[in-house]
């Protein structure tokens, strides 16, 4: 059952998320911080998550062609 | 967003969903036999008809700004992971979907496989072939579906984009029997991958409080913007790639991008 479970989160995980984590975790802090900032600090912050959501794009791309010609 | 945006966005995303289902179809229903290839697919769609049928209605249960923060964010996500391949791929980093390849593999696969029933089907290896190829790529059209009906309030109308799509696809496929490799698949990923990134973004964003200038209008800025970021990280990639000599440990270029296409390639 337990097994079955793994493969199941390791399915959706590599549905969803792939071969990079970093990406997730980056639009997953981004929108936390947007949040913060409409609810906490009255801004209306717009521009941060496509901003980061560029970064971490190129983030992942440098990684995955590091050192490959 | 309009309706035929909407239509228009789930019908791309989908037909490259469904080009893919095809392939495996196809090679399971020439190689082996058709019965079993269609018990496959009709145990598959009906799982995809209860995962339709449960997660649609559940999700005009949760009040609209969670559901956007929610989808939003799997759909950026998820849209990423697209764009990035389609960068990858694009700048020559990995090797292209290639639909007649991947068919030629499953072919010779199934050729290999032994022939065998269970459970009253007469060839198990068509039946799972094809059970796992349309469940698998069909999640994705679900997904892709429900994300952007539920969003929009409309999960009826982006039921009818993906169910053009697959019907589309599946009667062009009828009628040439061969896989669609012609279809400008890898286009089409990367123009679906930038959709799928700006919608996420936007309505991740309005789920977290945002109020976009210009409301709805502003993704005809966020789509290009994002869609422009994307050819200039595929354009900066292919100028390293053509000018940068291979790092240590590299292998060479015509052994990498062999390696690249045998080893099979997701969305």
């Amino acid at each position: 059952m337990s097994r079955w479970i793994r493969s199941f989160g390791m399915f959706w995980y590599d549905f969803i998320v792939g071969d990079d984590w970093r990406g997730a975790a980056v639009v997953a802090v981004a929108l936390a911080g947007t949040a913060l900032l409409v609810h906490a600090a009255g801004l209306n912050p717009w521009w941060l998550l496509p901003l980061c959501v560029l970064a971490a794009l190129g983030w992942s791309l440098r990684r995955a062609t590091a050192g490959k010609g | 967003m309009n309706a035929v945006a909407l239509v228009l966005t789930v019908f791309v995303a989908c037909a490259v969903e469904a080009v893919e289902a095809l392939t495996i179809v196809l090679a399971a229903g020439l190689t082996r036999e058709w019965r079993s290839t269609f018990q496959g697919m009709a145990v598959a769609l009906a799982v995809l008809a209860v995962v339709v049928a449960v997660v649609g209605p559940a999700l005009t249960l949760f009040p609209l700004g969670v559901l956007r923060l929610a989808v939003g964010a799997l759909l950026a996500v998820f849209g990423l992971q697209w764009l990035r391949k389609a960068i990858l791929r694009a700048s020559g980093y990995r090797g292209l979907h290639d639909e007649a390849g991947i068919y030629q593999r499953q072919v010779a696969a199934a050729r290999a496989a032994t022939a065998g029933g269970r459970h009253g089907v007469h060839d198990w290896y068509a039946f799972t072939l094809s059970f796992k190829g349309v469940l698998l790529e069909g999640l994705e059209v679900v997904f892709i579906a429900i994300t952007f009906g539920s969003n929009q309030g409309s999960i009826g109308l982006a039921a009818v984009g993906a169910a053009a799509a697959v019907l589309v696809v599946a009667a062009i496929g009828v009628a040439a029997r061969a896989p669609l490799a012609r279809v400008p698949e890898n286009s089409m990923k990367f123009a679906v991958g930038v959709m799928l990134t700006s919608f996420g973004v936007f309505w991740g964003a309005e789920g977290a409080g945002v109020s976009w200038p210009g409301h709805d209008a502003a993704l005809l800025v966020l789509i290009p913007v994002i869609a422009l970021a994307a050819v200039g990280y595929t354009l900066l990639l292919r100028t390293a790639r053509a000018a940068g000599p291979a790092g240590p440990g590299s292998p060479p270029r015509a052994a990498a991008s062999t390696r690249r296409v045998t080893s099979g390639e997701g969305s």
